[in-house]
């Protein structure tokens, strides 16, 4: 075939100025009736629009055919927020939960190519426009973030643990800085989150071993309503043993520290301010003991990059 | 030409796409199935269940890798990170080739996580070539090209969806995957006689065939995936093999998944028609 005379640079051009009115089409939210919207982003039709790009056949308008894409693209990104939300879901339940994924990814289109990621700005989200979520503005951010650590704590990176042994390995406590597994999380909760979650999940269809990038779909179960929890401080570790992802109930003290640890305060000033208010009678130096020797054997601590 | 350098030189014979509801019946009764196909990005991660799994498939299995995201025809620069990812993902299945779509799915950093069309043109394809060149010499191993089905075309394009194929694999030097439920879903939607698609690619190049069912709607056919594959697609299938020669060749089974059995049984139905071909009588 011989090539017609062509200047990359602007065929190139030409091929962007496609693809982003393309994608402009594809990710705009549906109608209330699952249709394309008539109007185009400059308020023009969007059938003018997209007619200047995409060619009708004998059964489908250009409209008609960019339609199609625009579903295909609601119906996976929204499967997916169902699917790795399930405890924000069950709180606001389906119908809110539809408008308000639909609201945080027109606010934060994707931007990875990972569809597990698709979740990783909805806490900032819900902190920007707790509206969605009202009146549980607390208790579904709680939520948000154990879910959203419960991704990361499933195939999260994990690094050669430190034993126990290799912690102080002779160094000053006054100056050493230990660093966390990267899947783990710590999380101050004003709500019992992981009492909740584990029944949303105990009542959901088992999804399978190979995380939320999976393109199976599980079925759905209609929930029965669940109590919602009262408000109760807890202090949790999300972390993964045995390839089993874990939410582990802290003591304040103990999450102060691992919070402090994580981010990068020397061991010595971790655990003084986390011991500040206690009572000076309390055997700290035997808590700590069993507290980082619980830690080690969990593979919690490696070394820092 | 079944085994041929798009392909490592491998002749695998059927396979079937590994999928999470078939774990268990995998890594407790160890099927003989000839090799496995893995989604690429499902196991792009860093540790944790999946990997477990991947790793006792591995012990167990040949398994070769097609991505879904890596969208060849993006105007975005190279993802570097997935790029990393993916070459440490070839190092631990050591895949005897990485397949990916011809298409594109991002722009300006946005991702729609789709399979969205090309416009078919000169410009398109010398860019995608590039691409296809830079990430083999990246990845170091062979890259094979699949054709996706599409509902939509555009007015830019300058010639035919296998002209266009044609095109970027001769430029790229690259392999093709040749989804022949695709050629057909897209011959329905825009009206092309689907064995002008097969007659016309080269198929020396050919180092992979995907077959799959699809649905049929009033006004347009849907890549589904969820279906047995259709008779129409099988008469294709026959056709594209008497063309390529026996190929290694994967079912998909994406959607309402069946049992293993099932999918596996559908699958060796391809095996057959390889059978046949080889047992024809000569012409002399």
């Amino acid at each position: 075939m011989n090539p017609l005379p062509c200047k990359s640079a602007e065929g190139i051009k030409k091929l962007r100025a496609i693809q982003r009115a393309f994608a402009t089409g594809v990710t705009r939210p549906l109608t209330a009736g699952h249709h394309m919207q008539p109007k185009w982003v400059d308020g023009e039709s969007t059938r003018k629009a997209v007619a200047a790009f995409i060619k009708p056949n004998d059964r489908l308008s250009s409209f008609d055919r960019l339609e199609i894409y625009n579903r295909q693209y609601w119906f996976r990104l929204l499967d997916c927020l169902y699917e790795d939300f399930p405890g924000l879901r069950t709180l606001i339940g389906d119908r809110r939960f539809h408008a308000l994924s639909v609201a945080y990814l027109t606010k934060y289109p994707s931007n990875s190519y990972a569809l597990r990621d698709l979740g990783n700005r909805l806490e900032k989200f819900l902190v920007r426009e707790p509206r969605w979520v009202a009146p549980h503005p607390k208790l579904a951010r709680d939520l948000v973030r154990l879910e959203w650590a419960h991704i990361v704590a499933f195939d999260g990176e994990a690094r050669p643990p430190l034993e126990v042994d290799d912690l102080l390995d002779g160094r000053d406590p006054a100056t050493l800085r230990l660093a966390f597994q990267p899947y783990l999380t710590f999380l101050a909760c004003d709500y019992p989150v992981d009492d909740f979650i584990l029944a949303v999940r105990r009542r959901e269809e088992p999804q399978g071993e190979a995380s939320n990038a999976v393109t199976e779909h599980a079925s759905r179960k209609t929930a029965k309503k669940l109590k919602l929890p009262k408000p109760e401080k807890i202090w949790l570790a999300v972390h993964r043993s045995e390839n089993s992802v874990w939410y582990k109930r802290l003591e304040p003290e103990a999450y102060l520290i691992c919070a402090a640890l994580q981010k990068g305060l020397p061991l010595q000033t971790a655990c003084e301010r986390a011991f500040r208010r206690r009572k000076a009678d309390e055997n700290f130096g035997a808590i700590l003991q069993n507290w980082f020797a619980q830690w080690a054997a969990f593979g919690w601590f490696c070394r820092a990059e | 030409m079944p085994a041929n350098r798009f392909n490592n030189f491998t002749n695998y014979g059927i396979g079937i796409g590994l999928r999470v509801p078939h774990y268990q019946h995998i890594l407790s009764r160890k099927p003989t199935v000839d090799w496995f196909e893995i989604i690429s990005e499902n196991f792009m991660v860093d540790a944790g269940r999946p990997m477990q799994v991947l790793d006792s498939i591995l012990e167990q299995y040949r398994v070769v890798q097609h991505g879904v995201a890596m969208y060849l025809g993006s105007t975005d620069a190279l993802n570097r990170e997935h790029l990393r990812k993916l070459k440490r993902l070839v190092k631990r299945t050591r895949t005897p080739w990485v397949s990916d779509h011809l298409c594109w799915g991002s722009v300006d950093g946005r991702y729609t996580h789709d399979l969205l069309p090309m416009p078919y043109t000169f410009a398109a394809a010398a860019h995608v070539a590039q691409r296809i060149r830079e990430v083999r010499d990246f990845l170091e191993v062979p890259i094979l090209v699949e054709n996706v089905s599409s509902y939509a075309e555009f007015h830019a394009s300058e010639m035919t969806e296998w002209e266009f194929l044609g095109e970027v694999i001769q430029k790229a030097d690259a392999g093709i995957l040749l989804d022949v439920n695709n050629i057909y879903v897209s011959s329905q939607n825009h009206n092309f006689n689907p064995y002008d698609y097969l007659n016309h690619i080269p198929h020396e190049r050919v180092g992979q065939i995907h077959i799959a069912g699809h649905s049929k709607f009033e006004k347009y056919t849907l890549d589904t995936h969820d279906h047995p594959v259709l008779d129409p697609v099988w008469k294709m299938y026959a056709r594209a093999i008497r063309l390529t020669g026996p190929t290694a060749t994967l079912l998909e089974w994406d959607d309402r998944i069946p049992s293993f059995d099932e999918v596996h049984r559908e699958a060796l139905k391809a095996g057959k028609f390889c059978r046949n071909l080889l047992h024809e009588p000569v012409a002399v």
